[in-house]
Parts: C-alpha cells; structure tokens; sequence
C-alpha cells in the first residue's frame, strides 16, 4: 500500500519530499487565512495537511527502500550541509513524520464541526491558518537535521499553539491564562534549548547535528559541552511535559478548543519527546560523559514519578479532559522510563508507546470533542448515561480508554509488553512493578469514566439519542479500530519503531 | 582568582541577566512583568551568542582591504567561513590546539581577522522570534484584561478557583437531584 501510494508522486518532486512536507502546509497557512470563510480555508487545510502525508508516505518509502533504513539528506536550498542547512530523514525521522503528518491531516477532516461550533465564524480562517503553521513547525522539528533550525521550527510550532489554546475562550475564559502560562513555560523551555545549543556550538564549531555527533566525542568531559547537555535536556523536558516541568500541560489541553487538545495532546509533546531522543542518542550518544547516569538518576525517577504521581492526580479529577490531560503526562512517564533503559529494546518500546499513546489519546479526544459539540459538558457529571444516547462515539472512546489501560488485543497492551520485556531484559523488575502499578491506576480512572458512561442512569432521561456528526464519527473509529490493529497486528508500527531503535543504536546518524 | 573573574566578565554579565529576567518571569504577580522578564531573559541569550562570536583583534566581518581585492581578482568567495570557533573559554580548555587549528584552517587566506558572521545571523532570527512571542503574549494579556478585568495573576487564579468551587457545588447539587429522583 505504501508503495503504491508513493507510485502517485511523479519522481522530480519525490526527489524534494523533504522540502515539500514541511513547504506545502506553510505555503497554504497564509493562503487559508486570506479566505472569505472557514469553510474553504477548512478544505485547504486539509488539501495541505493530505499533500503532506502524502510526502511522508513517500520518505518512508524511500528510506524502507534499503535494508535496515536509508538515511536521507537533503540540502536546503542546494547548499552543502553544515554551511547550509540540512534535512536529514532516517527511519526514525520517517515514522514520526508518518505519525504527525496522519494525525493532522484526521485531525483537520474531523476539526470542522466542532470548529464551526467552538470558534466565532470571522476567525475560522485564521483559526485554520494558525493550526497549519503549528502543522508546519512539528514536521520541521522532525525532518530538520540542524540544532538551530529546530529551535526556530520548534517556536513556530509553539506560537501557533498559543493561538490556538488562547482561542478556547470562547468556550471557557480560562483558556486565557492557561494559553499565557502556557506561552511563558514554552519560551523558557525554548530559550533555555537556544543556551544549549549555543554552548554546543561554543565548542564544536558547528549546528550540523550528524556534525555535532561526529566533534563532540572529541570534546568528551568538556564542562561546556556538559552544561550545553543539561540545558538542552530541561529545555526539551519542559517542551515534553517531562515530570516535573509538566504545569502548563493539564491547563492547556483542559481549555483549548476541543480540535486543539485532540491534536496537541497526539502531536506535539511526541514531537519533543522525538527531539529529546534525538538528541541524546545520536547528538551526544551513549559514550557521552555521563549520559549514562543522566538516563538512570534524571530520567527514569521523572518518568516514574510522573507515572505515578500524574495517575494519582488523574484520579481525583472531575473534568474528563483533566483526567485525560493527566494522564498524558503519565503517559510520557512510560515513554521516558523505556528510553531510560538505554538499550535498543528500551528505546523501541518508548518510540513504540509513543506511536500508540498518539492513537490513544487521539481518539479519546476526538470522542470527548463529539460529545462537547452535543452536549456541551465535560465534567463526569455530564457524561453519566452517554453509552446510551451516544452509543457510537462512546464506543470507539471505550476502545481508546480500554487501549489506555493496556488491556490485551489492544495497542497499549503492545507498546507495554514490549516496555514490560525490555525491562525484565534489563534486569529492572521493579521497573515492571511500577508499570503495573501505573496501569492499575488507569484501571481505575478510566473505569470511572467508563462506568459513568455506561452504567449510569443518563442525566435526562428524555435526552434524545445524538451521536457526534458523521465527519467526526468517521477519523474517530479510523483511530478506534487503528488502536485494535496494532493490538491484533502490532507488526507494522512495532517494526517502524524497532529499526528507529536501530538506527539510533547502529550509530546511523 | 581576581583574573579568573574579570577574562570573564561578558559571562558574568549575561549570568546575570538571565538570572534576573528568569525570576522576574516566575516571580512577578503583573502578566506584563512577567513578559518583560521573559524579554530580558531572552535578550541575555542573544548576547551570549554575540559573544561567542568575537574573535580576538577581529573586525566586523564584511572584506576589506587586500581580502577585497584578492575576491575581486579570482571573482570567487574566500573559502566558506563555516566554522569558526566561538572564543569560548571553555572551548579553549579543552584543547587550545585544536582551537587554533580550526580558526587557522577557516581563515586560510584571508588577510584580515574577522568576528564570526554566523551568531549574528542565529540571532537576528532570534530575535524575530522573540518578538513574535511577546506580540503573541502581549495579545493574550489584552484578551486576559477583557475577560477577567485584571492582569493580576494571583486575582485571576482566584477568580478560576472561585468558579472551579461554584462548579463543583452545582454538580454536586445535580448528583443528590439525580439520587433522590
């Protein structure tokens, strides 16, 4: 199917598929907020964010066209890398590409509904614009191959996502704090990663990151090189939601657009996470003077501290999307407990839980953005009886919860196992522990929502069935039934996130 | 030791600043402080890129004198300037040779020294993005003023949580409605 797919793209523009992924969304972002109305700047996001999956499908294409992953290079502007800036795709890049680039482009089929609803009609079209250029700027963070580049695409990304959480207000006025929280955590996180980076730069002479893994071995125990590590290490922390710099995270996503938080909580703190991972597995690599300890003293007590601390808080929410934005921060917990193990097995179940949570939360999301279209509330309260007023939408929500929980046959059962085996490989049976424990803990804030959906009386009995509008029931169980083919045949994306292991460990810059 | 601080002195400046910007951004109470902390916080960045870029007894970094003319002859650029060394103390410790080397290799050919062109041009783009960030802020607080009436974050925190309070008493007056129904 891929290879069919990328037979559509005649050859001179594959050869620019790089280019063109993060090109094309940024080319229709200011031609979408020039629009007379929502409706066609909506049909051109979409239009652009499917060109863009459609380039990804192409890169990975091209990158599974040899063995164990190609590595592709590409010199913006056909400038030679290192004085140019280079984008550089290997297995990796592609299947975070792949991930980003077919969520957003659900996300923009499904958004329209809810947007029409949620966003007062003079600023649909800008709306659709700001959600393009976010768009833009996570693909640039994973295709680029320059430290300085990423920072810029990182803050594109991140400027657009303040707009776009201010613009829940709306709905509710405390999207605005949330968003100017949100924007002052960012730019600290961003700015302490420019610090890095500069330090980096101080003494390897170079942004190139193939570059910088090639000088700074050289440099090994250089105190700056150290302290450009830990400042890159906070600055992507905070960009990730890395317990405990996670503040702005529960905020954010509880009162940004429903649209928004759907594709936020699938997209962009996989995008840091993907950057961190980057960064200390091919920037600085293993051999780097104590990464290692970096990886068991740092981040693999926040990983597990986030999983538990973040899943006791998700417990006592109220608000659905509290709990699930809760819950996300543990969720990266896992994700940062597998890339801690540092070996090749680890890091795969991380990538591994980091593809399948994107699928999890999205389709969690994008049943609660259903239900906030036709009734309006959030809270548990307002979700009692909604298996039987709504019993589609909740049903693929179920899957997602379900998947969460890490329940067999579905994807987070996939991605936990192989967490769970590359653990007891390891030797770290108490990490097995936690992760149980962790789970149990979903077990019990997911089956409280379950139950109230399900098993309790609807709050009006006389509530007419409404199921959420067809172009959101249709992504939605595209995701639900995404999450239950990876359980039943995890294959395909357990095998992406293998050879990006491999490639990370194969010292395949 | 007294050396040791002055050679110095560029960092402890920025240190500094950055320090002073950071805690103004995470300890005003006034949105607009916070933002002007995070202005000056990121103002402090580019200095220190601006910094790293000086090279010692080097000039601005546009040709000139016998480098102009020696381009002007062979109608070519002077090898590419990727990669000068930043003057870092820090990067001199590790290995000045290796130092040294670098700079000698990138400025092989030239007649002049110059200062590296390439911080200056990282940070003109940081500065776009610095001021795009303090638009964007700056935009949210006018919205903040006009929903809650204040840019005080502790009355805002207090209005949310007033609100958060009435919500759950509402909801909890639903739920005893529901259970004696």
């Amino acid at each position: 199917m891929i290879e069919t797919l990328s037979n559509l793209v005649p050859g001179h523009l594959a050869a620019h598929a790089p280019a063109l992924l993060v090109v094309i969304p940024m080319l229709f972002a200011p031609l979408a907020a020039f629009m007379p109305n929502g409706r066609i700047a909506w049909l051109l996001s979409v239009l652009a964010t499917g060109l863009s999956l459609l380039m990804a499908i192409v890169l990975l294409d091209q990158v599974q066209s040899v063995a164990g992953g190609a590595t592709l290079s590409y010199a913006m502007g056909g400038w030679a890398p290192d004085a140019g800036i280079e984008f550089r795709i290997d297995a990796l890049n592609s299947m975070v590409v792949l991930l980003v680039s077919f969520i957003g482009f659900l996300a923009a089929l499904f958004g329209w509904p809810t947007i029409q609803a949620e966003i007062r009609e003079a600023k649909q079209a800008m709306f659709m614009s700001a959600y393009l250029v976010c768009f833009t700027g996570l693909l640039g963070v994973v295709v680029t191959g320059d430290a300085f580049n990423l920072f810029v695409f990182l803050e594109i990304s991140s400027i657009a996502t303040y707009v776009l959480v201010a613009l829940g207000s709306g709905r509710d006025r405390r999207a605005l704090p949330a968003a100017a929280n949100y924007l002052l955590m960012g730019t600290i996180g961003a700015s302490f990663f420019v610090v890095g980076v500069g330090f980096l730069y101080a003494v390897t002479g170079t942004l190139n990151m193939a570059e910088l893994a090639l000088r700074l071995p050289e440099v090994s125990g250089n105190r700056a090189a150290m302290a450009g590590f830990a400042f890159i290490l906070v600055g992507l922390g905070l960009k990730a939601a890395m317990f405990p710099l996670h503040q702005w995270l529960p905020n954010a996503y509880a009162y940004s657009p429903s649209f928004v938080t759907m594709f936020l909580a699938a997209t962009a703190t996989k995008v840091a996470l993907y950057a961190l991972v980057r960064f200390l597995f091919t920037v600085f690599g293993l051999e780097f003077t104590f990464e290692g300890s970096t990886l068991i003293w740092i981040l693999m007590p926040m990983g597990i501290a986030a999983m538990i601390a973040c899943s006791f808080q998700a417990v006592f929410q109220t608000d659905v999307r509290r709990t699930l934005a809760y819950s996300s921060v543990a969720q990266v917990g896992y994700m940062l407990l597998g890339i801690s193990i540092g070996t090749a097995a680890g890091v795969s179940a991380g990538l591994f839980h980091l593809v399948n949570h994107a699928f999890i939360k999205g389709a969690l999301f994008m049943a609660l953005a259903g239900i906030v279209l036709q009734y309006k509330g959030t809270s548990l309260n307002d979700m009692r009886g909604l298996g039987r007023t709504a019993p589609w939408t909740m049903t693929a929500f179920a899957i997602g919860a379900l998947s969460l929980i890490g329940v067999p046959l579905t994807a987070g059962f996939q991605s936990k196992f192989a967490l769970v085996s590359a653990l007891f490989d390891n030797g770290w049976w108490w990490g097995v522990i936690v992760v149980m424990f962790s789970s149990l803990l979903a077990v019990i804030y997911m089956g409280r929502i379950l139950e109230t959906v399900f098993f309790r009386a609807p709050l009006n009995p006389n509530k007419r069935r409404k199921e959420a509008p067809f172009l959101i029931l249709i992504p939605l169980w595209i995701m639900a039934l995404i999450n239950i083919w990876i359980g039943v045949q995890g294959g395909f994306v357990a095998g992406l996130s293998e050879s990006a292991a491999q490639a990370l460990f194969g010292g395949g810059v | 030791m007294i050396e040791f601080v002055l050679e110095r002195g560029n960092y402890w400046a920025i240190i500094g600043l950055m320090m002073i910007g950071l805690y103004i951004s995470f300890s005003a109470t006034n949105l607009i402080k916070r933002l002007v902390g995070l202005g000056l916080f990121q103002t402090s960045i580019i200095l220190f890129y601006i910094s790293l870029s000086r090279v010692d007894g080097g000039t601005a970094p546009i040709y000139y004198g016998k480098d102009y003319k020696a381009m002007k002859a062979y109608g070519a650029h002077p090898p590419a300037a990727s990669g000068h060394e930043g003057a870092t103390q820090e990067g001199a410790e590790a290995g000045a040779q290796s130092y040294d080397g670098a700079y000698a290799a990138t400025s092989e050919g030239l007649y002049n020294v110059y200062s590296n062109p390439l911080p200056h041009v990282l940070m003109l783009t940081a500065i776009v993005v610095g001021v795009a960030t303090l638009a964007v802020g700056l935009a949210i607080i006018v919205r903040i003023r006009e929903a809650y009436g204040t840019i005080e974050s502790d009355e805002i925190r207090a209005m949310d949580l007033e609100v958060a309070i009435a919500e759950a008493a509402d909801e909890l007056e639903e739920v005893e409605a529901g259970a004696n129904a």
